[in-house]
């Protein structure tokens, strides 16, 4: 095989990464701050793409362009989620949240499941056969975009946390809970932000993807899983982590799908996951629990 | 021995134990087949659960990845009888080791290095999910295309070879069920499950009463992958078909751990009784919607789903602990 | 007399910050030792490295004639060490019998014997009657004493007890005090105890370490300490006028 093929994949794996980044950032940031794992995390995102392609089968809206109103959707169903349901659960025991998730995964994935049907949905837009050449490196043109949108919706977040002072009050909520509260917090509202803020990043993810991956219903648990192993490698509540991560992942899927066989490039994802989980629990990016 | 797996049990308990066991007993004479086989899946849950519940009940490991030792151990037995022609008599003295040995590994490597909670479980999903995708590509066993037994005598009861009819299997399951019951409530009067308890409310409170925490918290994940094998090795011959995307799959996982989980995490009863809520509505509701000629695929799963979403949010302790009281048969120990 | 637990020189850093520094102490057999100090002071780290909840950096500890420093925390409670949390750590989803058997257990194999010797710690701690109620039902006194019966179910040789009496009102203080000096006048049980309450402190201990800053100050008979003018300077001021 000749070297630009290595090259072409690894481009392809970094681009499609940052996608996977993206929603994986919003795990670590509901889990940063709520201390809730959402395991309904791949759901929400198959929820965002079918209504990706919904808008498009119906009125050929791009998902690009679409990306900020679907975030926002996710934005709201998130926002219900934790306000609704998840927020009597935080101080339930670990295996009592992640029922309660479960719960709604499963009746996520089955609703899509009834609503669209088994087979696989794509979009196919007018540059979805288009591909940049630079040098010996082509790469297709949906997954620079794709990049590039998850690469815009990951800086506007991290200048949220940095710069608003919702941002700021949210990361005084994750630092010290009892603090925030004390200095008059709303905290119950800023973790539903929080949860809406994660759910709109996953949002813009599943909007992004379904560029460059055909969406099932089965497909949420995949991500589900999928947004944790990157989670862990990067460093489950690091920002910074979670984006790392997905390029690893990425990248690594893409080049075991090189390599050996496509539908092998999972049980390279898990084997990093269990290095990382062995020798550095906290992940990359991750501090030490205290 | 047998006074001792009685012991504590309040009369009215054991009364309506034994009229659940007789009615079991004699099911397979009043009821059809249809009938019989939701008996036995009813079973099959209440077991994998009770055998979920020595890690998560017990011991307080939440696992999610046990669809892992079902599929080692269906595949085990089903290998040694499809190649060798094995009894799965013979087979598990094969199975439940292997499922040991992966278990010993999986628990040798988490609570060495003190991966606990959330990243524990997720190791576990990240095991299962490395065997399905190992599995389909292992050809000795069918790889993704699937590994069948030969289904050719089923006018006789073939016990040594478990080749026969639904109710043989039946009373296997029960026999397995019924073990598993007396298994876990000895286990739970003894040293050992005060120990798991122990590690189960506060590790380091555990460590500092001269429990070597390590040491039972390996006890229970092998006799947990042990005991859930067995239940592999039932599935495989009573199936006869094993494919690594279905066997392995983290939907296994989480249906395994819904009976005890809706029934009551830590409890006795609560893998029976959530075995049988959940099974039995289930069926009933597809029952109801073959009726009106509606077959929606997804459908039982939101059922399920809406099932649990109310169970956890309404009695967040099971329903066993709320059924117990209006019984008047809390369990208690010592 | 013979030395029970023999501490030399030990220290303990948290990332350069030096939390124990270099502190020695000798208990004797049957003997009762008051560690005290401010807050801050590391009593609780020193005791965190007796009980081999951390590992020290320096020094080595000796428990009844064996080095113990490098132990994991439930080999050294079978060697003969109990302890008890300043933030106590109940068992709450248990009832107050289960939490004693569970210590009870580490001795003994069988059920029978286990559930007698929780019997008897529990009547020597007034929780006897109480014996069926959930441990998160307790009140803090309550669990105070669940806790010193959980490791006294144990039987240990030396018993570290780590502010037990914080909290408590004056005369749950009184009943405290007569059932360790009861404890060590009836089995020989050697304790050493962590105390803010100075009262207790007087009454019970034979001698007294006091840290300041991870650093031993001053040892000796609890009469001499008090008045030592470096101990009242830096800790016990207005305390000590009692």
């Amino acid at each position: 095989m000749p070297a630009e093929i290595y090259l072409n994949v690894a481009v392809g794996g970094l681009l499609t990464g940052l996608v996977y980044g993206l929603m994986a950032l919003g795990l670590s940031v509901i889990f940063g701050v709520i201390r809730v794992v959402n395991f309904a995390h791949g759901e929400m995102m198959t929820i965002a793409m079918y209504i990706a392609v919904a808008l498009f089968s119906a009125f050929k809206l791009d998902p690009l362009v679409m990306l900020v109103p679907i975030a926002a959707v996710l934005f709201a169903l998130g926002y219900v989620m934790q306000a609704g349901l998840i927020n009597p659960f935080i101080n339930r025991p670990e295996h009592s949240q992640f029922m309660l998730l479960v719960a709604v995964a499963l009746i996520m994935v089955n609703g899509l499941l009834i609503i669209f049907g088994p087979d696989a949905r794509n979009v196919q837009t007018s540059y979805s056969f288009d591909s940049f050449q630079i040098g010996p490196l082509i790469v297709d043109a949906t997954k620079v975009y794709a990049g590039a949108a998850a690469i815009t919706v990951a800086a506007a977040l991290f200048a949220f946390f940095r710069f608003s002072y919702l941002g700021q009050a949210i990361r005084a909520c994750a630092d010290n809970y009892t603090g925030a509260l004390v200095v008059g917090l709303d905290v119950k509202r800023l973790y539903a932000l929080t949860f809406g803020l994660g759910a709109a990043c996953v949002g813009a993810a599943g909007a992004i993807l379904v560029l460059i991956i055909d969406v099932t219903p089965p497909l949420g648990p995949a991500y589900t899983l999928l947004a944790f192993v990157i989670v862990i490698t990067g460093g489950l509540g690091s920002m910074p982590g979670a984006l790392l991560g997905g390029i690893l992942i990425g990248m690594t899927e893409a080049m075991a799908g090189l390599f050996f066989t496509p539908s092998a490039k999972s049980m390279f994802a898990f084997g990093i996951l269990v290095v990382v989980l062995l020798f550095r629990p906290q992940g990359i990016m991750g501090r030490k629990a205290a | 021995m047998i006074a001792r797996m009685i012991e504590g049990v309040p009369l009215r308990g054991l009364l309506l134990s034994g009229v659940l066991l007789a009615t079991l007993l004699a099911a397979p004479f009043f009821i059809n087949d249809y009938l019989l086989t939701i008996l036995i899946i009813i079973l099959y849950f209440a077991y994998t659960g009770q055998a979920w519940n020595i890690m998560m009940g017990f011991a307080g490991q939440l696992s999610l990845g046990h669809a892992l030792y079902v599929g080692l151990g269906a595949y085990t037995a089903a290998a040694l009888y499809v190649h060798y022609g094995v009894s799965p008599w013979i087979g598990i003295f094969a199975a439940i080791p292997v499922a040991m040995i992966a278990g010993a590994f999986i628990g040798f490597l988490a609570f060495r290095f003190s991966v606990a909670g959330v990243y524990f479980a997720i190791l576990t999903i990240a095991f299962a999910e490395f065997a399905r995708v190992g599995f389909d590509h292992f050809t000795w066993v069918g790889g993704s295309s699937g590994f069948f037994l030969p289904v050719a005598n089923y006018t006789e009861n073939d016990l040594w070879n478990l080749r026969g009819k639904p109710i043989m299997f039946y009373y296997l399951i029960l026999a397995l069920t019924v073990l598993a019951f007396f298994i876990c409530n000895f286990l739970l009067r003894s040293r050992i499950g005060y120990f798991w308890l122990a590690i189960r409310e506060d590790e380091e409170a555990a460590r500092a009463l001269g429990i070597d925490v390590f040491r039972y918290k390996m006890y229970a994940v092998v006799l947990s992958a042990g005991l859930t094998s067995l239940a592999g090795v039932f599935f495989a011959f009573f199936y006869n078909n094993l494919f690594p995307e279905q066997v392995f799959h983290i939907a296994r996982s989480i249906e395994l751990i819904l009976a005890p989980i809706i029934g009551g995490v830590g409890t006795l009863f609560g893998p029976i009784l959530g075995a049988f809520l959940l099974t039995g509505l289930s069926e009933t509701m597809h029952a109801i919607l073959h009726a009106f000629g509606v077959d929606i695929p997804g459908a039982k799963q939101v059922f399920y789903g809406i099932c649990l979403l109310f169970v956890v949010l309404l009695m967040p302790d099971g329903v066993w602990p709320w059924v117990a009281r209006k019984l008047g048969i809390t369990e208690k120990r010592s | 007399m013979t030395t029970l637990l023999s501490v030399a020189g030990v220290s303990k850093r948290f990332r350069g910050l030096v939390a124990v520094d270099r502190v020695s102490l000798d208990v004797q057999q049957g003997e009762i030792f008051a560690v005290i100090g401010p807050n801050g002071a590391g009593k609780t780290t020193l005791f965190n490295m007796i009980a081999g909840a951390f590992a020290n950096d320096e020094g080595s500890i000796v428990f009844d004639g064996q080095r113990i420093d490098g132990l994991k925390s439930d080999q050294i409670c079978q060697r003969g060490i109990g302890r008890t949390f300043q933030i106590v750590k109940p068992f709450l989803g248990l009832n107050v019998e289960e939490n004693v058997v569970v210590g009870a257990l580490l001795r003994r194999h069988d059920m029978k014997s286990a559930l007698a010797r929780a019997h008897d710690v529990l009547r020597q701690l007034d929780l006897y009657d109480k014996r069926a109620q959930s441990a998160s039902a307790l009140t803090l006194p309550d669990r105070k004493r669940l806790e010193v019966a959980r490791a006294l179910a144990t039987d240990p040789k030396l018993l570290l007890l780590d502010e037990v009496m914080a909290g408590l009102r004056p005369t749950e203080t009184n009943r405290m005090v007569d059932i360790f000096r009861a404890l060590n006048r009836d089995t020989g049980l050697t304790i050493v105890l962590i105390e803010h309450v100075m009262r207790a402190v007087m009454a019970l201990a034979s001698r007294v370490l006091v840290l300041h800053h991870g650093a031993q100050i001053a040892q000796g008979v609890p009469a001499d300490v008090v008045r030592d003018p470096a101990v009242i300077k830096s800790y016990l001021g207005a305390e000590a006028v009692h």
